[in-house]
């Protein structure tokens, strides 16, 4: 099925009256979601899952991806006013919308990030029609152990080459496989890391982990240094954009948006590193008469650029996990386990043998990106207020809800006794600056990688020389290495001259 | 007067406690992979080759911590440590108290009761000075959270004294 025809079958469906719903109740709960400081869309989508057991894939997987793109949205909108950005993507927007809030200019940097997040959000969406199919033919040349060597690059790069160390990225990384391998072994039925648990047969909860991680933690961690205080949330004053500033973010969009969709595709798939490079190339190239404004006032192209990037890399993070099943934030590996609850495996054969749901997936993505920049500018007075939500009650509140999340899982204590079990190491892995998404990814994707090991070597009669005698594994497996040792090797080069 | 240096708020002893702790997680893997039973069935690679391997890693991983934390460490130098305010006893002691009522009372008296009960205390936790207007919220909020799940999710959500009435 061409780009064309299968865009025109996506349409077909999500503009149906019900799906059109699921979308618009993902955009507000996504967007209410995202501009809650210190919770996300993995989240959300993680306790939304019990929706798979109710309504068909079409309309679970529309209601997720208004909930995934309205989340980016709603970040924005807290880091502008609030300055604590809520995901690591808008800690660069919150650098210069915080000092532009502070400034009086809350109204247009809320404008040109949500304008800026639809362009981004388009461009991202084109992104994923046009390069998903062309990734799915390459992707369907691969056998089991190209697919083992690309994990193995991917699980590299999500813990080792973003955030702040290696060695705790790989640790993160270390703790998701553990937890990924508690169960029956599908291959032999054998019971495996269960201690003698019987409730831990079917191994952890992949809800429970992402509640444990991005609810519980969070809260313990901020009772932990809790100072009593009120947050002041800024004026959003007039929503406006003078033709000047439309000319001086015209550009910053475009490059943010070109910048990240690369950057979400590649199995690095973190929003932080293009955020980055958009904000320094925009600083670099604002006009001189500009150039004072960044970091004293807020700079409206140092808002523009980095929420565009955000925004495209989110999107193309789903590349990946559609045309190859390759989960590269924790958002996608929960989208991934959704997937998997319907009996349907991401992959290269997703395109074929569930084409109406992908494009219509696709579709809905179109549509929600209208949807938010249509509601969002004339709702943001009741973004704002939902951030004046007082502390107690709204940690109170995402504690209710991680609990009832979990208990209903299958009712019992054990899943409670190991959401906050994990809460607390969560809480230490925050305080000691462990990256927590690697878990997540480390659990979905552990047991897919050690699948594609057995299959792999199954083919190859037990020859572990398989992955390097083949070529493009061979070439996957190199790469993967130097985004091990290269920015280390490089680091000692650097230190010598 | 002029302090030599100023003081770390990381210990170098909390972050060899982090590395042993990883190491401790692979030991448990390892050992947990050892106590697999042997299976009769073929497989290429069985059961115990994956865990053996992630214990393997672990144990490396906390020993390669250990290191740096003996060096060290790393905490002390992170800003957000070096920001923080100190450890809030009175916070952590309340919402330790609300999970734990949660974990006494949730198959007794069922989800809503052990909910809000736990929602006072947590609001108590972050400094809310108002029990019984949390009391009220905590009832509005855990009642809403019980009906979404159970009537719109089609979650259930076990048995309890609440519960049965609704």
């Amino acid at each position: 099925m061409d780009v064309l025809s299968g865009l025109a079958l996506g349409f077909g469906n999500a503009l149906t009256p019900i799906n059109l719903g699921w979308a618009l109740l993902g955009c507000f709960l996504g967007t209410a979601i995202g501009v809650l400081p210190g919770i996300g869309p993995a989240l959300t989508i993680a306790l939304l899952l019990p929706v798979t057991f109710k309504v068909e894939a079409t309309g679970a997987f529309i209601l997720f991806c208004g909930v995934f793109y309205g989340a980016m949205y709603g970040g924005s909108t807290t880091s502008i006013l609030l300055n604590t950005p809520g995901e690591s993507g808008s800690i660069i927007t919150a650098l210069e919308g915080a000092k532009m809030a502070k400034n009086g200019r809350a109204g247009p940097a809320l404008v040109t990030a949500a304008v800026g997040s639809f362009v981004a959000g388009t461009v991202g969406t084109l992104g994923i029609s046009f390069v998903g199919p062309l990734v799915v033919d390459v992707a369907l040349r691969l056998g089991p152990a190209e697919y083992f060597s690309l994990m193995m690059l991917c699980f590299v790069t999500v813990s080792a080459v973003l955030g702040g160390s290696a060695l705790r990225g790989l640790a993160s990384l270390g703790f998701g496989l553990m937890l990924g391998l508690v169960g029956v072994d599908l291959q032999t039925g054998q019971a495996r890391l269960t201690f003698g648990i019987p409730e831990l047969l079917d191994g952890v909860n992949v809800v429970l982990v992402a509640v444990a991680l991005f609810a519980v933690g969070e809260t313990m961690y901020l009772a932990w240094r809790h100072v009593q205080g009120v947050q002041e949330v800024r004026p959003v004053g007039r929503l406006w954009m003078s033709g000047q500033e439309w000319r001086r973010s015209i550009g910053p969009w475009l490059r943010g948006s070109f910048l990240g969709f690369p950057f979400g595709v590649l199995p690095a798939g973190g929003t932080e590193m293009p955020t980055m490079l958009s904000y320094y190339a925009e600083r670099k190239l604002v006009k001189p008469e500009h150039r004072h404004e960044f970091g004293t006032t807020g700079a409206i192209e140092g808002v523009a650029g980095p929420e565009a990037a955000n925004n495209a890399a989110a999107a193309g993070i789903l590349v990946p996990m559609l045309t190859l099943g390759l989960p590269t934030s924790a958002t996608a590996a929960i989208m991934l386990s959704a997937f998997q609850s319907y009996g349907i495996q991401p992959g290269p054969l997703l395109f074929t043998q569930q084409a109406a749901l992908v494009w219509t997936l696709i579709a809905s993505l179109y549509i929600a990106n209208v949807m938010l920049v249509v509601l969002n500018l004339p709702l943001v007075g009741l973004w704002a207020r939902i951030l004046k939500i007082p502390t107690p009650q709204l940690y109170a509140g995402i504690l209710v809800f991680a609990t009832i999340g979990t208990y209903g899982i299958s009712n019992s204590v054990t899943d409670l006794v190991l959401l906050y079990g994990i809460g607390i190491v969560a809480m230490f892995m925050r305080r000691f600056d462990f990256p927590t998404a690697p878990v997540v990814i480390g659990m979905i994707l552990g047991p897919m990688a050690e699948q594609a090991l057995r299959q792999a070597l199954t083919i190859s009669q037990g020859d572990w020389t398989t992955f390097l005698t083949r070529p493009i594994s061979l070439c996957i497996l190199l790469v993967a290495v130097l985004a091990l040792v290269g920015p280390r090797l490089w680091g000692v080069f650097r230190a010598r001259a | 007067m002029q302090h030599p240096s100023p003081p770390r708020a990381g210990t170098p002893g909390a972050d060899l406690g982090v590395g042993l702790f990883v190491v401790l997680l692979g030991l448990l893997t390892l050992y947990s992979a050892w106590a697999i039973a042997d299976s009769p069935l073929y497989a290429q690679v069985g059961a115990k080759a994956v865990p053996y391997l992630v214990g393997g890693i672990l144990v490396a991983l906390g020993i390669a911590l250990s290191a740096v934390a003996l060096r060290g460490g790393w905490s002390g130098d992170l800003e957000e440590a070096m920001e923080a305010p100190p450890t809030n006893w009175r916070a952590l002691a309340l919402l330790g108290a609300g999970l734990l009522v949660q974990l006494a009372l949730i198959d007794w008296l069922g989800f809503v009761i052990a909910a809000t009960i736990q929602y006072v205390l947590v609001c108590a936790a972050f400094g809310s000075r108002r029990p019984l207007r949390d009391l009220l919220i905590g009832i509005v909020v855990t009642l809403g959270a019980y009906l979404g799940f159970s009537r719109l999710l089609g979650v259930n959500i076990g048995a309890g004294v609440l519960e049965g009435i609704l």
